[in-house]
């Protein structure tokens, strides 16, 4: 944590980030946010799916099943968000060597990678009354099952080292790989889809009535204010392991001196 | 600068000293191709369409075997340390071992894709279209693989992790190429999708050295 001592010379693009690389300084400003968010969290959420599962009215052609939206579509949305999270996070910890930037990025790895599980698997779940199977090669699945596989091996290898700092520097690199790939890998599964499968059902096309279209955004907000609580308390739990962690050292070490 | 083709005959070197490794890659190649047919039966119509499919899936792994030791040897005795040193850039460093890779690894297997093809019935109208579209799909493989090889230096574990990273990002790779040879397509739609590969390989070209770079500097800190 050198970054936040003063006799660093810090350069001038970077001083306002620097400002939040302080731990202590954030572990303030975090503990203060924590609670608002997760109760916002919880206020958009709660109400959002009880209105979209239960009183949204139900699709003339799909009938409940389109419920599964409310969970499907926020979820879709925040993995590919929570993917460019990280390289955002990566690329501001590999020009400014940002402390707290790296640990985002290593903490919203877990996160994102659950909704886009969440995502997936309700993805799975429509298909079955829609389209009759519970996987299909679509475009948009496929794509979001590579986008599965790169978190995946995002968190694997950023917890591959015994320096955490290499893990977060390797982490860093491959997301970057990674969001540069990403939509050339979706433009060659889209492609590689209508190749083998010209007559895929379609979602989309449809525009949405408000009545709908009103949970499915208290829906969005909910699931981006979960998204961004949960990650938040990942970044301050791992704030603090650090410290117990580098206490924990000193101590060891202080005593391995006295021995001596 | 002066350094680069020096790199290249050394890494050239080195595998030709341990040939062994360089034929296991083929070897592994082969044998996941005749296990194929094994697996599906030996009718020659079905054998015939899934041929570039087998062909590309059986290059990407083969291709994937000896990238574990591409920097591995060099970083554990302390020669990743030297070349750092010989004041070549490391994005260089990359780009010379991805080239010693594919002369090794992908070009070899161009050379045994076609007596492959051949015992897989693939129809010979689309044999010279598997093996064109092979060449930018190999270079691109050997590219994204020194990224990876590169990224995984000194990470536990190292060997399972870098398939994990580098076969979703080589999903262009098959995807592209597959159907470059697919028997079922026609000739424009078999150029479009080598050219499509090409792209992707010529986009590849600077990214994956650049970061095969940012991961050798990373681990010689």
């Amino acid at each position: 944590m050198s970054s936040s001592s003063s006799s660093v010379a810090v350069p001038r693009t970077g001083r306002g980030l620097h400002r939040f690389a302080n731990p202590g300084r954030f572990l303030r400003i975090a503990a203060k946010i924590q609670p608002w968010l997760t109760a916002s969290a919880i206020l958009a959420l709660v109400p959002g799916l009880i209105w979209g599962l239960f009183f949204s009215p139900a699709d003339w052609q799909q009938h409940d099943a389109v419920r599964i939206m409310y969970v499907h579509v926020p979820a879709a949305w925040l993995a590919s968000l929570g993917y460019f999270g990280i390289a955002v996070a990566s690329l501001v910890g590999f020009v400014w060597r940002h402390p707290l930037a790296d640990l985002a990025a290593v903490e919203i790895g877990p996160v994102g990678a659950a909704f886009t599980a969440i995502c997936l698997v309700t993805g799975s779940l429509w298909g079955k009354p829609m389209w009759g199977t519970w996987w299909e090669w679509d475009a948009r699945l496929t794509s979001v099952l590579v986008l599965f596989f790169l978190y995946l091996g995002h968190i694997a290898l950023t917890r591959a080292f015994d320096d955490p700092e290499r893990g977060y520097r390797a982490g860093g690199i491959l997301a970057l790989i990674g969001v540069v790939n990403l939509p050339i890998i979706k433009f060659s599964v889209d492609w590689w889809n209508t190749l083998h499968q010209p007559a895929s059902i379609s979602l989309t096309g449809a525009t949405m009535a408000s009545s709908m279209l009103d949970p499915l955004l208290l829906c969005t907000l909910g699931f981006n204010l979960t998204f961004a609580a949960i990650v938040l308390a990942r970044i301050r739990a791992a704030v603090i392991e650090q410290r117990i962690r580098a206490q924990l050292m000193a101590r060891a070490s202080s005593s391995a001196g006295d021995a001596a | 600068m002066k350094a680069f083709f020096p790199l290249i005959g050394r890494e050239l070197g080195l595998a030709m000293r341990h040939g062994a490794d360089t034929v296991a890659a083929l070897l592994f190649f082969v044998v996941v191709a005749v296990l194929f047919p094994l697996a599906i039966g030996p009718e020659p119509g079905a054998l015939g369409r899934m041929a570039p499919g087998i062909i590309w899936v059986g290059a990407l792994l083969a291709a994937l075997l000896p990238l574990e030791r591409l920097f591995g040897a060099d970083y554990e005795d302390g020669s990743l340390d030297l070349l750092l040193l010989s004041g070549l850039p490391p994005a260089l460093i990359g780009l010379a071992k991805a080239i010693s890779h594919w002369l090794t690894t992908g070009l070899p297997l161009i050379v045994i894709a076609a007596p492959i093809a051949v015992m897989l019935h693939l129809p010979s109208a689309s044999m010279l279209p598997l093996l064109v579209g092979l060449l930018p799909g190999t270079l691109t493989l050997s590219l994204l693989g020194t990224a990876g090889s590169a990224i995984i230096l000194g990470a536990r574990r190292g060997a399972v992790l870098l398939p994990i990273l580098v076969l979703p990002l080589a999903t262009p790779v098959v995807i592209f190429g597959a159907s470059g040879a697919d028997p079922g397509s026609l000739p424009a739609a078999k150029l479009q999708s080598l050219l499509l590969e090409s792209a992707f390989f010529v986009f590849c070209l600077p990214l994956c050295p650049i970061a095969a770079g940012a991961g050798l500097r990373a681990a010689g800190e």
